[in-house]
């Protein structure tokens, strides 16, 4: 994405809002004008930037924590057929269960804390990102691995030098695809028992307090989140993966 | 020695060299290099495939260092690498020799197929194999780049004295750098026919009656039923 083209984007998208705001003509959709007053008003005097760095903090933790467990275990199943083999079974057994259903469950055991709700998000991105770093794993060339262990390389140095960096790339895909869904997960998240988060302010100002523009600065501001997401997800497949923006 | 192994696709070329490289086993019998039995790489014999063989991820000059990597990696334990150590500046001397010192900064995505051969080529000899195993090394290339490959593995070959097997499917290719030249037929193979070629590392070797006719008789083995 170029900044350019973003703030352009940017911009037709308020200009529709604000032509849609204009022509329903109702409090519920209040104009981006009204909604930017809310947001900074919110920022500079309400409490939307603690609001928003609860949530940032548990989007960015479950990732990391995702990251962390699913890339070195896709790795060994994208290795190792046999392995593979004992456990995709199992993956695709739990991978289509969809995990806010778990939201309950994950409360009553790891409490109503930050951690139930990182969990609920890693089950998401987990199993992305293992069967992504998996399948990347195992669709590297033979030729490449023979040739590697040809130079002496065995199955540590395999790891090392040819595996690792190779899921690099499909880590930062898999990170990429889950942002939205993350979000997406982390609203639910914050529905629970929290006084902390965008999730909750989001409800509590469009569903208990009524203040429309309010509520829509915090979409805003999850929006603005995903971008920065986006962005940071970008610069990192920059630094880490160079080969893959020199043809 | 200099050897050369043709045959048609599917004749188990490619798995005698394999075996010679030790990344796969005979179900019988046993196949020894240097006298001793193969059972695993041995850090002394080099490899090039014909395709695919680089980290697409690392620059050039990182591929060409990829085996004095992994031997650090494990420190000269005999076993992954040999107990002597190589001098890591031979790494800016192999990029220049095969003219790759321009492009020491790109990527294999970036480069042409013969510059990527030729990092493969320097990624081998810098662990000074005493054996460099060739698997249709060139077969990708267009015919000029091919030709001219060919002369470097001869030229490589003086200079670092080692022995040579290639394997490959074109008549010419096995004629000019192979010295015995084993001809398979379908598999399964019992015994191969193995032609001398006299004017072997003569200059001007693809020019002379000898090699043509060396290539009529190969092509006339090749064909046989």
């Amino acid at each position: 994405m170029r900044r350019r083209e973003t703030l352009y984007a940017l911009l037709v998208l308020l200009i529709l809002w604000y032509l849609l705001a204009v022509l329903v003509n109702r409090n519920i959709l209040p104009t981006p004008i009204a909604v930017a007053e809310a947001l900074w008003k919110e920022t500079t005097q309400g409490q939307l930037m603690a609001h928003f760095l609860a949530s940032l903090w548990r989007v960015v933790a479950s990732m990391l924590v995702s990251v962390l467990l699913a890339a070195p275990a896709g790795l060994v199943l994208g290795q190792s057929p046999r392995i593979n083999r004992l456990v995709s079974p199992m993956i695709y057994w739990l991978y289509p269960i969809p995990k806010v259903v778990l939201v309950p469950v994950v409360m009553l055991f790891l409490g109503i804390r930050d951690p139930a709700k990182i969990v609920i998000i890693f089950l998401i991105l987990f199993f992305q990102i293992l069967v992504l770093v998996r399948d990347q794993a195992a669709a590297l060339r033979p030729e490449l691995i023979l040739s590697v262990r040809s130079l002496g390389a065995g199955r540590r140095a395999l790891f090392r030098f040819v595996y690792l960096p190779a899921s690099l790339p499909a880590i930062l895909t898999a990170l990429r695809q889950s942002v939205g869904t993350a979000i997406a997960v982390l609203y639910v998240a914050e529905l629970f028992a929290t006084q902390l988060g965008l999730g909750y302010y989001i409800y509590l100002n469009g569903s208990t307090l009524y203040n429309y523009p309010a509520m829509y600065a915090g979409i805003v501001a999850l929006s603005m989140m995903g971008m920065l997401l986006y962005f940071g997800i970008d610069a990192l497949e920059k630094r880490l993966c160079p080969w893959m923006f020199r043809k | 020695m200099a050897w050369a192994v043709l045959g048609p696709s599917g004749c188990g070329k490619t798995t005698l060299l394999y075996l010679l490289a030790g990344l796969q086993f005979p179900s019988r019998g046993k196949v020894f290099v240097d006298g001793q039995p193969v059972t695993r790489p041995r850090p002394q014999t080099g490899l090039i495939l014909q395709e695919y063989g680089l980290l697409p991820w690392a620059t050039i000059r990182q591929n060409v260092s990829l085996g004095l990597q992994v031997r650090a990696f494990y420190g000269p334990d005999g076993r992954h690498a040999p107990a002597q150590q190589i001098d890591p500046t031979d790494v800016e001397s192999w990029l220049s020799r095969l003219g790759l010192a321009e492009h020491a900064e790109k990527y294999p995505g970036q480069l042409s197929g013969g510059q990527r051969q030729r990092t493969a080529i320097a990624r081998t000899l810098i662990l000074q194999p005493d054996l460099l195993l060739m698997d249709e090394p060139f077969a990708a290339l267009d015919a000029p780049t091919r030709l001219d490959l060919e002369d470097l593995t001869l030229q490589l070959r003086l200079e670092q004295r080692f022995t040579s097997v290639i394997v490959t499917h074109t008549i010419e290719e096995a004629a000019y750098l192979g010295q015995s030249v084993l001809v398979l037929g379908a598999a399964p193979n019992h015994t191969g026919k193995i032609f001398s070629n006299s004017v072997f590392g003569q200059p001007n070797g693809r020019e002379s009656p000898a090699f043509r006719e060396l290539c009529a008789a190969l092509r006339a083995k090749l064909e046989e039923k």
